[in-house]
């Protein structure tokens, strides 16, 4: 008798234990994922490199050592101890450059992010929410956004704005944003249609409530997966900006803009131009293998089959 | 179909008025006077600023200065390049094909070997071909294309000394433009070696470009291989005793296209942003590199009609993507 008592006992979690579970249950999927735990494991190496640039860097990013132009990397012929990876054209330590350029290549994906996130979710939830006319017309002008190739659009914005690092995030983040919008919407649209919406609004919850408390968190998974995404396009963008002489200023330690500067010299010194692309393809490589990993534990419906 | 179609036209209207009026609020929200920006003229009188002003048409009000736009465009009329004075249309459709070869180029290069590749990582799923393949398709999909094409350069112009650097064609050939195309003019010219030239010169852009689309087919290709070969239509082919290539080429691939179809025609606007990089890298002459030297010239009445006209042709080709897709799938005709 007091066995069956005990079974019947409902199980009563703390609020803790539950989160706990939910992240154990999280990091059990993210891990079956091989290549996303490496993508984890890069990024938070980027991580440290940027927040621990200034210790980490052998060399001021924008001093230059005029007796040391184009000396190539340590390990080759010519190359100089104090130099590992070598210098650039003005006798800059390339090692330095792109450790410091690490940050800003997650500066740049942070800020990208976080403005066409927040703004795609207001955006999505109010076409969502309200439907009709207010639904038309935003969408409308997030087709016409999206109508424009993502680079060139941000390109004329910043010839708008005018060339540099801030313009380049603000219209990156412009011509990302219409993606949060439609997926926000597109997830808010099948959630009003469930049972506790209903209950929420027979409850006397208002408007705002509504959106932002009961139905924005039960939207936020495909919204992580795209923000990884967009991390990984914010970086290569801007780089492609940097390079194109429309984001980073010189002497900004950015990879695209290392590159533009580097473009003269690729027959006569490979190192100038072969690292910062390297160090590109690394992070961006490292995000999309966490994005992945991220759909597959946050979003079973996409899973890769 | 025919309702498929016109409802799919209806719904292209807003979108072309909302890019006009980016492409018209361009030039007024540039900071300056937007006058002397589109005439070109700096340090005018008064008086020349007021005939300047008549002249564009900036003395009316806004809405009227919109639907003025709006009715030149309609007659063809881009306006003029500040640099070269000639009209804008006509030096788009001059660079054009050189565009659209460079294009056509890449998403055959992208297609031809992204689909089988992606059909033969579903079928070999696990396999080491899948996994090199996958992997390298993900590298492929993350790669800062105008570093790729400067270390293509390196390798293959730099110290194999196989193709050239930049350009079309080699100097040393002259030949009429008869359809733009540098690859079928030459063999038109009838000139000895002019073809092959115009082949090494597109080659390498060609890579360029072609990457980041292969990776995104090849990944297509394989999940919705994998997701129809699932499927019950294609256990009962394979029960009946049909042989592995015919359940695979007729039954799977077929259906398997469907998204796989979109995904190519999607990545017309990827090539169209791909095309700003390729061309700067290697001088090609086609609209990418003319839209990032207006910019930097200030040419403004380029920059504004050529948004415009890549932005419509972007529409015109996803709309195209569209109908196809009605046609090859009837089931979303009816939605």
């Amino acid at each position: 008798m007091s066995e069956t008592a005990n079974i019947a006992a409902p199980v009563r979690l703390s609020d803790a234990a539950i989160r706990r579970r939910m992240l154990a249950e999280f990091w059990f999927y993210f891990s079956q994922n091989r290549g996303a735990v490496v993508g984890l494991a890069v990024f938070a190496l980027l991580v440290l490199v940027a927040v621990f640039a200034p210790l980490l860097a052998p060399h001021d990013p924008t001093a230059q050592y005029r007796d040391a132009l184009l000396v190539p990397p340590a390990w080759q012929e010519g190359g100089r101890e104090g130099f590992l990876l070598g210098t650039d054209a003005v006798g800059r330590d390339i090692l330095s450059r792109l450790v410091f350029g690490a940050q800003y290549s997650l500066f740049i994906g942070i800020v990208v992010v976080s403005i066409a996130l927040v703004g795609g979710i207001v955006i999505g939830l109010l076409a969502g929410f309200f439907g009709g006319w207010v639904d038309t017309v935003i969408m409308r002008v997030m087709d016409v956004i999206l109508a424009f190739p993502s680079l060139l659009l941000a390109l004329v914005l910043v010839a708008v704005l005018g060339p540099g690092l801030t313009n380049a995030m603000i219209a990156i983040a412009i011509v990302y944003q219409p993606h949060f919008a439609r997926l926000t919407r597109a997830a808010v649209m099948s959630e009003m249609k469930r049972e506790y919406v209903t209950a929420a609004r027979v409850a006397g919850a208002g408007n705002l409530r509504l959106m932002f408390r009961t139905i924005l968190p039960n939207c936020l998974a495909p919204l992580i997966v795209q923000a990884t995404l967009s991390f990984s396009s914010a970086v290569l963008d801007s780089a492609a900006l940097g390079f194109l002489g429309m984001g980073a200023q010189p002497p900004a330690p950015e990879w695209g803009t290392m590159l533009a500067e580097a473009r003269e010299f690729i027959l006569r010194a490979w190192w100038v131009v072969t690292l910062p692309g390297l160090a590109i393809l690394v992070s961006v490589l490292a995000i999309n293998l966490m994005g992945d990993g991220l759909r597959d534990a946050l979003d079973p419906k996409l899973k890769r089959s | 179909m025919v309702r498929f179609i016109l409802s799919k036209l209806l719904y292209l209207v807003p979108t072309f008025l909302g890019i006009t009026i980016i492409a018209f609020s361009f030039v007024r929200i540039l900071p300056g006077d937007p006058v002397l920006l589109m005439a070109g003229e700096r340090g005018v009188t008064p008086e020349r600023h007021a005939e300047l002003s008549a002249q564009l048409g900036y003395d009316k009000p806004v809405v009227m200065q919109y639907f003025d736009f709006l009715g030149r465009l309609m007659q063809g009329d881009f306006g003029s390049s500040l640099v070269t004075k000639k009209p804008v249309l006509a030096e788009f459709l001059t660079l054009f094909p050189a565009t659209v070869e460079l294009g056509l180029c890449a998403i055959i290069i992208a297609t031809l070997i992204g689909v089988p590749v992606g059909v033969l990582a579903a079928i070999r799923r696990g396999s080491w071909f899948d996994q090199v393949s996958m992997t390298a398709a993900l590298v492929g999909f993350s790669m800062p294309i105008f570093w790729w094409g400067l270390l293509l350069i390196i390798l293959f112009s730099g110290i194999l000394g196989w193709t050239p650097v930049s350009g079309r064609i080699s100097l040393l050939y002259f030949f009429p433009n008869v359809t733009g195309f540098m690859l079928i003019d030459s063999i038109l010219s009838g000139q000895k070696g002019a073809f092959g030239s115009a082949l090494s010169h597109l080659i390498l852009p060609s890579i360029v470009l072609a990457t980041i689309p292969l990776a995104v087919i090849a990944r297509q290709t394989r999940s919705a291989m994998l997701e129809v070969m699932g499927e019950d239509y294609v256990r009962t082919a394979r029960a009946k005793g049909m042989p592995p290539f015919r359940v695979i080429g007729i039954h799977a691939l077929r259906n398997a296209m469907i998204p796989v179809v979109t995904t190519i025609g999607l990545q017309i606007g990827v090539l169209m942003a791909g095309a700003i990089l390729t061309e700067t890298i290697f001088s090609w002459p086609g609209i990418g590199k003319w839209m990032i030297d207006s910019i930097s010239r200030r040419d403004y009445p380029v920059v504004q009609s050529g948004l415009l006209l890549i932005a419509a042709l972007v529409m015109v080709v996803n709309l195209i993507v569209d109908l196809t897709y009605g046609l090859i799938n009837p089931r979303i005709r009816v939605k």
